[in-house]
Formats: C-alpha cells, sequence, structure tokens
C-alpha cells in the first residue's frame, strides 16, 4: 500500500532529470558557449517563476532541475509514507531541495538531485522514523516491509 | 540628490587624487575596498565624497583585499558600475579573485598603484604586481602621470561596460611618483565627463528577476577550454572598442591617446621601450642622445592587454637597436615585456636587435645618465650588426655587474 501511495504523481517530474550531466549536452565550440560562463535559469520570461509549481516552470537545459546529478549516491533515504507526520523538518533541512512535497503533504524524494547525505534521516522525528537510509540498489518494497517497529520508551 | 562638486578647468591633483576624482564623476555605484599604501587615498576620497553627498554611492570596507575584489564581483554582477584600486601585497591578494571577475566578465575598474612585492618588504613604486596580472584576463592600462591616471580611468569605464567588450579593466600608475607627485591637471567638467561615461547598461545582471541567472558555474575539461578560449578572444577583439574610446576622448578634450605612444621614432635608429613614468625620462634622455648624434627614439606601452603586437612592430620596423625596459625582477627569465617585444619583432622583417634591461626594483631611480648609457649601448648595437652586451642586464645596481645570455655567434 505505501509503495503504492509513494509512487503517486508525486515526482512532478515532466522536466526533471532527463539528462546525464556528463555529456548530456550538444557540446558547443568556444563561439557558442555562454558569456562569462553565466548560465540562465529559465527560457524566456520568468518574472512570474516563484508563483509557479516547478513542473510548470520552464527550466532551461542549463539548469540542474533538467539534469540528474546524483549518480554518486551511495545511500539513498527511504520515505516511509505511513509513519510520517508531514511536519517539514526534512523539507526544511534539505540541501538539495530533493525532499518533494505539496501543500504540505509530505510526497516523497526526488533522486535524481538527492546525494544521500541523511540530513533528513537525522531530523526526522517520528516513532519509528519516517525516513531511513537503504542502499542505493535496495528495492524500496522490501525497504518499506523491513521497516523497524515502534522503540517503546524504556523503563527506569 | 548628489551634492556638485566644483572643478576647475585646471587643478594641482596627484595620480591618487586625479584617478578618485574620475571615480566620483563616472557616478561610481559601489567601492569595495581594503586600502593600501600607496593607493589608500584613491578608496579614501571616494569614501568622503560619499560621505559629504557628493556621489550617491556605496563605500563598503570590507577585511581584505580578496574579500574587495569579491565584494566588487557581487555589485558588478548585480548590474552597478563598480571600481577600487589597490597596490603591491593588496594586489597578489586579489589575484584569485581578478581570474574569476575576468572569468564572468564583470566590468570592474581596479586602479592599481604600482608597488614592489615583498620580500623585502618594500613601499616603493615598481612593476611586479602589475606582470603578477599579466595573465588574469584583465584589459592593462599604464598611465605615466597624473592626467593619464584621470583621463585613462574615465575612458576605462566606457571601454569595459561596451557591450563588445565586457571585460575588466586596470589602470596602472606608479607608485608614489606618479600616486603622490601633484601636477596640473585639466579634468573634463563634471558634465561633460558625465555626458562621457554614460550610464552603465549591464548585461545578465542579478537584479534582473525576469532572467535570474547562475554566476560561477564549474567547468570542467569538456567546458573550461571553450569558455577560457571566448574570454581570450574578447580581449583581443576589444581593440577596435580601445581605438574607438580613445578617438573620442581625443574630440572631447584634446588629448590624444594610443595603444603604444612612440617619441622622435620616424627616423630613430635605437630606442628605449617602457612604460610609466620612465618614458618621461626616456624621451628627456632621447632628446640628449640627439644633440650628440645618435638617433634616439622612445616607445611606450600605453595597453599593456591586449598587446600591441602589430602596431608595435610598424612603429619599430625601421629601429636597429631596441632596449626593452622591465621594471620587475624577472625570477630566472628574460623580462615579460623584452618577451613581448621580442615575438612582435621576431615576425618583422627586418628583425632589430632586441636587449633587456631589469631596472628601478623597489623604487630605485633611473635617471637621464642611466638612460643615455642604455641608448649608447644600443647605438653600439646598431654598428656592431649584433647584441655586443649579454641580452639582459641589470641597471644602476651596485655590486658586480649582473647580467646573462649572449646571441649565439659561433
Amino acid at each position: 500500500m505505501a509503495v503504492e501511495q509513494q509512487d503517486l504523481k508525486l515526482k512532478a517530474n515532466a522536466n526533471r532529470g532527463l539528462s546525464q550531466l556528463e555529456g548530456g549536452f550538444d557540446l558547443l565550440g568556444w563561439d557558442e558557449v555562454t558569456q562569462g560562463s553565466v548560465l540562465p535559469s529559465f527560457d524566456g520570461d520568468a518574472s512570474n517563476v516563484a508563483f509557479q509549481k516547478a513542473e510548470e516552470r520552464s527550466y532551461s537545459g542549463y539548469n540542474s532541475y533538467t539534469a540528474t546529478v546524483a549518480s554518486w549516491r551511495v545511500l539513498k533515504p527511504v520515505f516511509n509514507i505511513d509513519v510520517c507526520i508531514d511536519c517539514q523538518n526534512c523539507w526544511v533541512w534539505c540541501p538539495d531541495s530533493s525532499i518533494l512535497s505539496r501543500d504540505k503533504q509530505m510526497l516523497g524524494i526526488d533522486y535524481d538531485h538527492c546525494k544521500g547525505c541523511e540530513i533528513c534521516v537525522e531530523v526526522c522525528p517520528t516513532n519509528p522514523k519516517s525516513l531511513l537510509m537503504f542502499s542505493e540498489y535496495a528495492d524500496v518494497g522490501e525497504a518499506l516491509a523491513s521497516w523497524p517497529e515502534k522503540k517503546k520508551k524504556e523503563k527506569k | 540628490m548628489a551634492v556638485e562638486f566644483e572643478v576647475n578647468k585646471r587643478e594641482v591633483w596627484d595620480g591618487n587624487y586625479a584617478a578618485s576624482q574620475a571615480l566620483r564623476q563616472a557616478d561610481v555605484d559601489v567601492v569595495v575596498a581594503y586600502p593600501i599604501t600607496p593607493s589608500t587615498p584613491i578608496v579614501e576620497n571616494y569614501g568622503s565624497y560619499v560621505g559629504n553627498g557628493y556621489i550617491d554611492g556605496e563605500f563598503i570596507m570590507v577585511e581584505s583585499e580578496h574579500a574587495a575584489m569579491s565584494g566588487c564581483i557581487g555589485a558588478s554582477a548585480s548590474g552597478g558600475r563598480v571600481a577600487t584600486a589597490t597596490s603591491s601585497q593588496g594586489f597578489a591578494l586579489m589575484v584569485e579573485v581578478l581570474y574569476q571577475a575576468s572569468g564572468m566578465r564583470l566590468p570592474i575598474i581596479l586602479n592599481v598603484v604600482n608597488r614592489a612585492l615583498a620580500a623585502p618588504l618594500n613601499v616603493r613604486g615598481d612593476h611586479a604586481d602589475m606582470y603578477l596580472g599579466r595573465d588574469s584576463g584583465w584589459i592593462q592600462f599604464a598611465a605615466f602621470n597624473a592626467q593619464e591616471a584621470y583621463d585613462l580611468a574615465l575612458m576605462a569605464f566606457r571601454v569595459a561596460e561596451h557591450h563588445d567588450v565586457r571585460l575588466p579593466t586596470m589602470i596602472h600608475q606608479d607608485g608614489f611618483i606618479t600616486s603622490h607627485t601633484a601636477q596640473n591637471v585639466y579634468p573634463l567638467s563634471n558634465e561633460v565627463a558625465a555626458k562621457f561615461v554614460g550610464v552603465i547598461d549591464p548585461i545578465d545582471d542579478m537584479l534582473d528577476f525576469s532572467k535570474p541567472v547562475t554566476y560561477g558555474a564549474q567547468t570542467e575539461e569538456d567546458w573550461h577550454f571553450e569558455h577560457k578560449a571566448k574570454q581570450h578572444k574578447a580581449i583581443i577583439d576589444s581593440v577596435p572598442v580601445i581605438d574607438a574610446i580613445f578617438a573620442e576622448f581625443k574630440e572631447l578634450s584634446g588629448r590624444e591617446y594610443k595603444r603604444i605612444e612612440s617619441y622622435d621614432m620616424e627616423d630613430a635608429d635605437v630606442c628605449v621601450i617602457g612604460l610609466g613614468t620612465t618614458v618621461e625620462s626616456a624621451r628627456v634622455a632621447a632628446k640628449e642622445m640627439r644633440a650628440e648624434g645618435v638617433k634616439a627614439g622612445v616607445v611606450a606601452i600605453r595597453c599593456f592587454r591586449p598587446f600591441p603586437y602589430e602596431e608595435l612592430r610598424t612603429v619599430l620596423e625601421n629601429c636597429k637597436s631596441i632596449a626593452v625596459t622591465d621594471r620587475s625582477s624577472p625570477g630566472g627569465a628574460m623580462g615579460a615585456f623584452y618577451n613581448e617585444v621580442a615575438a612582435a619583432m621576431m615576425t618583422s622583417q627586418s628583425r632589430p636587435l632586441v636587449t633587456n634591461y631589469i631596472y628601478g626594483l623597489g623604487g630605485r631611480d633611473i635617471s637621464i645618465e642611466n638612460l643615455k648609457e642604455i641608448f649608447k649601448e644600443q647605438q653600439a648595437n646598431a654598428d656592431a650588426g649584433y647584441i655586443t652586451t649579454d641580452i639582459q642586464q641589470f641597471t644602476n645596481l651596485r655590486g658586480p655587474k649582473l647580467s646573462f645570455f649572449k646571441t649565439d655567434r659561433s
């Protein structure tokens, strides 16, 4: 059940993770590269982007939104929606904006940008945690099936 | 609204004051500074113009020259007109950030009051700091007196901010000799200067929220080379813009600037090439040599980067022996300036003799007598048809003669 919920529309990824940073672009000649290696984030007028959802924005090919930049991750966080209380702590702390959340509902992880730093796991306050690190190659379903039980308070 | 600062048609200004007045008249938005001798008064004066209401700008004191240039980058990337000043050790600390500024194509103006680099510690003028910046991707102009420090500082904004250029630009003047010697300076009126310099029209400014941009991208072996090549081409291609702005300034002021200046070169057999205050001494020496029957001339490099190879080759074509003067410790090689001139003349039809003199380190004076001696050695070379001395010699140095590298005549 949990796996299905995680796979819902959560990725909002129409334009995300389409390319690899290495060799994903056409390699331009010196006369074609941008002046000062200054890279525009959006195609066209972006005056309104702050009011648009990520999937509605016209990210340019230079923006890492469109690229997969997580190839070197070795451990990945897995999200368990059954335990999560939508406190948004992980969303606040994630240094790569890789926690996907919409209307304060936690949806999942953006695996195209998450580097596996484990901060989200560290700041998660639930018992058991709603985010835990697994091998990059672990099956998410199996990971969720092996989720630990709630820890009982030890009596003194 | 800024208060009007009165300027007379003729003022008695030193090089520092002249440069600071150019910053005021150019209505610089931001100066980020960490003052250092002998360039301190440039930024200090700007600060006082802001404090006294003569400019509507920001003067930001930071903790080091590294931070000063970093602040300039932020202000320039935001779209402002930005300038600062430094010297010597401060310049050295800025070097890392100089490459950032040029790589990001930010039109920052840096007034460099040239001073020797320690050790041993020295506050006097030589060109060690200027040479340290020669591969940094900045345009480099050399002023030989206070008037030129003012004129070039004004023109530098036009060159740097021009959309076909967009490169940071340095204006060099000799520490103390130019920076602290009060001379007659004929400034433009505030109105004329403001009109000449105009208002900056930024590109990719970070305050343009309709087009958010990333500055400071990382590029590895698949992209870096192309970006550096584009930057190099931009420096080479700045030449017509520089020439056009020099011409426009001449119309306005009557003062003519060229990327290389030449004096008495029409029929010269021998010449001295240099830059900075030495040029004026060399011109006096050349006149005296002419009185003694030697056809002596002087060539001065106004634009150190981009280096004027073609113009140099043209002006030196009929010269027989050339003395290139380098005011920086060459560290086990020919002087950098010698190498540039030798590269230009190597490709000429006439292939004149080119020799190298290291002089004036740490502010050591070079006298008219020294320069006449150099002219005489060039005449001896011209008469003999080969370089009669070692190719590189130190001049006006105590102790045994220091020189190296001979022509292979075997």
